[in-house]
């Protein structure tokens, strides 16, 4: 069996070369068959990628005890779902999906694109199965997920394994990683069409035309990936936080944030032919992030608390990133003539200075994010001295950046293009202004202290209420003319132009998630030693300690604490956290209890029993707001899903150049 | 060129700023990683900085009210810790793991952590699950 998956890797491996070769000699010397076989290689990568993993889940399945990856991260007593995530528990496993998903990306955008961009399709492949041959020399030749136990020459079964780790025993950790390698692996469609187009010199609208979906879906994708992995780290780690500035964090972050300014700056490209070079720098940009975080994980050049096990693979990244990037940079440079902007920034005031702004602070935070993240490798290189920086540097530099763009959030909508009259400006303005303020003030007025939160709050209502009056505007509109209903004119209007409505949605969602984020200016907590019948009180909450009980199951060993909350006075529900020993590695493990409100969450802790079992640490906290990030997550998922849909008005109004927006992306 | 002027200096108004606070933040937060014996050979003026130091946790670890008391080896050396933070101590964290410490070393020579990192249990490589078990190799 492992030595059919083993072959069936080595053979993708050289169909790959084969793949990459035979379409770029096959556009060069104009033989299209060369191409088409390209094209069937690609076909052929995927299934043969897929018979190796599916030997690998079968594997992991059925418990082949034989095989060190299966040993390793599995045991008998695991639920089977676990066995299955397993797949991607581990180093050797997690690459072999990395191939996996690239190699179903790349079958999927060589089926779509079979009878279009002739011109673009050869470099396409050559550049995705690049890639490809890099993640396959991976797991054929360094860390191949299909070795054996071996005792001298003889293989051995150990009958049970080690199981996997029991933090990742949790349900967001079945869904995280492939939502994270999604976005990660989806991110290299668009940079490989971007290459394709500037290697062909065909004209940048086709290239940005074709993977505008694939970008909103990757970057979907990514922000599903890193929110679950927030909610993960809140529910399991136990500190109550969604986010730590811990250096995979940020890998994960960094592409994310490069995406979300490709996302805005290439309107600037679509409806005013500006701004070329910086989009092909930040597609270029997110792409090698995505390859950068994926190194980050595995190289162990910074500690953090999850990376994977140390391999010996951080050099191949380096290789590969240092001749990506200089191939990129060389490419971009040669073709500058070819990347002229069509248009002048005209006005500070206007709707491009507001996406320039955008995209210059979300680059000035990925770049804080950066260089924070590889200080200690950055310090010991120039001073000798191994130097970190911790999450009071990243907030202190991020949180302004994210206020400011919340305010741009706002401002976008509202703002013309090319230039702004301050009467308009005004006029566009007014209730916005007078909402944030109004809020503002209430706040300060209640008492809130908090300089950010204030400010925070305050530009969620300025830009809830300017995109609120952007719907209303437009749907009255719709309304008066059709004699249609609000809500139906709010339907139409979305309909009529997906991209800005669901755009719009998006920021709501954004919105919402501010909010919760900045419940955090508000947390409370306390660490307590009780024992059964205490009683202790935590803002408006009292916690009584009931009981204290202990037990077993086949794959782990627990202790579970009841605790009996009220508020006000009034029992609002027993919570009942957990410490846990998984048996097969002998590893701890807590599960906190959490009360989830819309207002604010009661998160409590067991943190420890003391050995004669009669006192118990406690940790109890309360979040408010939090939920709403999670709440902003679905907004943001379903303004996203309408993005997605075609738009009406296509077929409407076509080539309307009046309004700018809904008239000129028209015409694509 | 009068625009350019314009968006140069905003540009540069918000990069400064950022650039300002980054300082700002480094210089609070910047911590520096030593080991044990480096820590021992520290002169007074090290004493002020944030400390980061790594060793494996020995094997007696006492819980006193909301400190814990315990020690970290390196290659022989002892160092003493008290561990005082809000944060609890994270599941990983138990005799023989690897761990870091920051905060800073006391006169006394006790290092008093306010932030403890332990490894997370994916990152060990397996141990022999068997008594003769020969490194894996590949199977082609």
């Amino acid at each position: 069996m492992e030595n059919i998956a083993a072959l069936s890797v080595l053979l993708a491996f050289c169909f790959a070369i084969y793949s990459v070769l035979a379409s770029v000699i096959g556009k060069l010397t104009k033989r299209p068959f060369l191409t088409v076989s390209a094209e069937r290689a690609v076909y052929s990568i995927w299934v043969l990628v897929t018979i190796a993993a599916g030997i690998l889940i079968y594997s992991l399945m059925s418990g082949d005890y034989r095989m060190a990856y299966v040993a390793h991260y599995t045991n008998r007593a695991m639920p089977t779902i676990y066995k299955y995530t397993a797949w991607w528990g581990g180093q050797e496993g997690s690459l072999l999906f990395w191939n996996w998903l690239l190699a179903t990306y790349g079958a999927v955008v060589v089926f779509k694109n079979r009878r279009k961009f002739r011109e673009i399709m050869p470099y396409v492949i050559a550049v995705m199965m690049t890639t490809q041959v890099f993640f396959l020399t991976l797991i054929v030749f360094i860390e191949s997920p299909f070795k054996v136990l071996m005792a001298g020459k003889r293989v051995i079964d150990v009958g049970d394994g080690q199981g996997l780790s029991a933090l990742l025993q949790y349900w967001t950790m079945v869904i995280h990683p492939p939502m994270l390698y999604l976005g990660y692996v989806g991110f290299i469609v668009p940079f490989a069409f971007a290459i394709g187009s500037l290697i062909a010199k065909q004209p940048g609208e086709a290239w940005i035309a074709t993977t505008r979906r694939w970008t909103l879906v990757t970057w979907m994708f990514q922000t599903t990936g890193v929110l679950l992995g927030a909610g993960w780290a809140y529910a399991v780690l136990g500190w109550g936080g969604y986010w730590g500035w811990d250096p995979v964090e940020n890998a994960s972050l960094l592409p994310w944030i490069t995406a979300t300014a490709f996302l805005h700056s290439v309107m600037m490209q679509e409806k005013k032919g500006m701004m070329k070079v910086w989009n092909m720098v930040l597609v270029s940009a997110t792409f090698f992030l995505c390859i950068f975080g994926t190194f980050l994980t595995r190289s162990g050049i910074v500690n953090s608390v999850h990376a994977f096990s140390q391999g010996p693979i951080g050099m191949y990244f380096v290789v590969f990133l240092s001749i990506g990037i200089a191939a990129t940079v060389t490419l971009i440079v040669s073709r500058l003539d070819f990347l002229k902007s069509e248009a002048q920034m005209e006005s500070v005031l206007s709707r491009e200075s507001s996406f320039l702004f955008n995209n210059l602070v979300l680059l000035a935070s990925c770049f804080a994010i950066l260089w924070g993240t590889l200080f200690p490798v950055i310090s010991e290189k120039f001073t000798g001295e191994k130097i970190s920086v911790d999450a009071p540097f990243f907030n202190k530099i991020n949180i302004p950046i994210a206020l400011f763009l919340l305010f741009l959030t706002g401002v976008g909508p509202l703002i013309a293009w090319r230039k702004s009259s301050f009467d308009s400006l005004r006029r566009a303005f007014l209730w916005p202004t007078i909402a944030g303020t109004v809020v503002a003030a209430g706040l300060v007025a209640l008492g809130v202290r908090s300089f950010y939160a204030t400010v925070s709050f305050g530009l969620c209502a300025f830009v809830l209420v300017s995109v609120a009056m952007e719907f209303v505007k437009g749907a009255n509109a719709i309304a008066s003319k059709d004699r249609a209903s609000f809500i139906a004119s709010v339907m139409e209007l979305t309909h009529r132009n997906t991209r800005r409505y669901g755009g719009y949605l998006v920021h709501v969602g954004v919105v919402i998630m501010f909010i919760g984020f900045t419940g955090k200016a508000f947390d409370q907590q306390m660490t307590v030693e009780i024992s059964k019948g205490d009683v202790v009180a935590l803002g408006k909450y009292t916690l009584r300690l009931t009981d204290i009980q202990v037990g077993q199951n086949d794959n782990y060993r627990w202790q579970r604490i009841s605790v009996d909350a009220s508020k006000n006075g009034e029992h609002v529900g027993t919570l009942e956290p957990e410490k846990r020993l998984y048996l097969a590695k002998k590893e701890p493990a807590s599960e906190v209890a959490i009360r989830r409100r819309p207002n604010e969450d009661l998160y409590i802790n067991f943190a420890g029993l003391s050995d004669d079992g009669e006192r118990v640490v406690l940790q109890a906290y309360v979040f408010p707001l939090v939920s709403w990030i999670w709440m902003g997550y679905w907004v943001v998922l379903s303004g996203t899903i309408i993005c997605l849909i075609p738009s009406k008005s296509r077929l409407i109004y076509p080539r309307t150049e009046v309004v700018g927006i809904s008239g000129k992306h028209a015409k694509v | 060129m009068k625009i350019y002027l314009k968006f140069g200096f905003l540009i540069v108004a918000i990069l400064g700023t950022l650039l300002w606070l980054a300082m700002g933040g480094i210089s609070e937060t910047k911590t520096y990683y030593k080991t044990i014996a480096e820590l021992n050979q520290l002169g007074d003026s090290g004493k002020d900085h944030r400390l980061r130091v790594g060793g494996d946790v020995a094997d007696s670890i006492h819980r006193d009210g909301r400190e814990v008391r315990f020690s970290l080896t390196q290659d022989k050396l002892v160092l003493p810790v008290v561990y005082s933070g809000i944060e609890p101590l994270p599941d990983t964290f138990k005799p023989g793991a690897q761990a870091l410490a920051d905060g800073k070393l006391g006169a006394d020579g006790v290092f008093h952590a306010t932030k403890i990192q332990a490894k997370c249990a994916s990152k060990y490589e397996a141990k022999p699950i068997q008594a003769p078990v020969a490194a894996p190799r590949a199977s082609l």
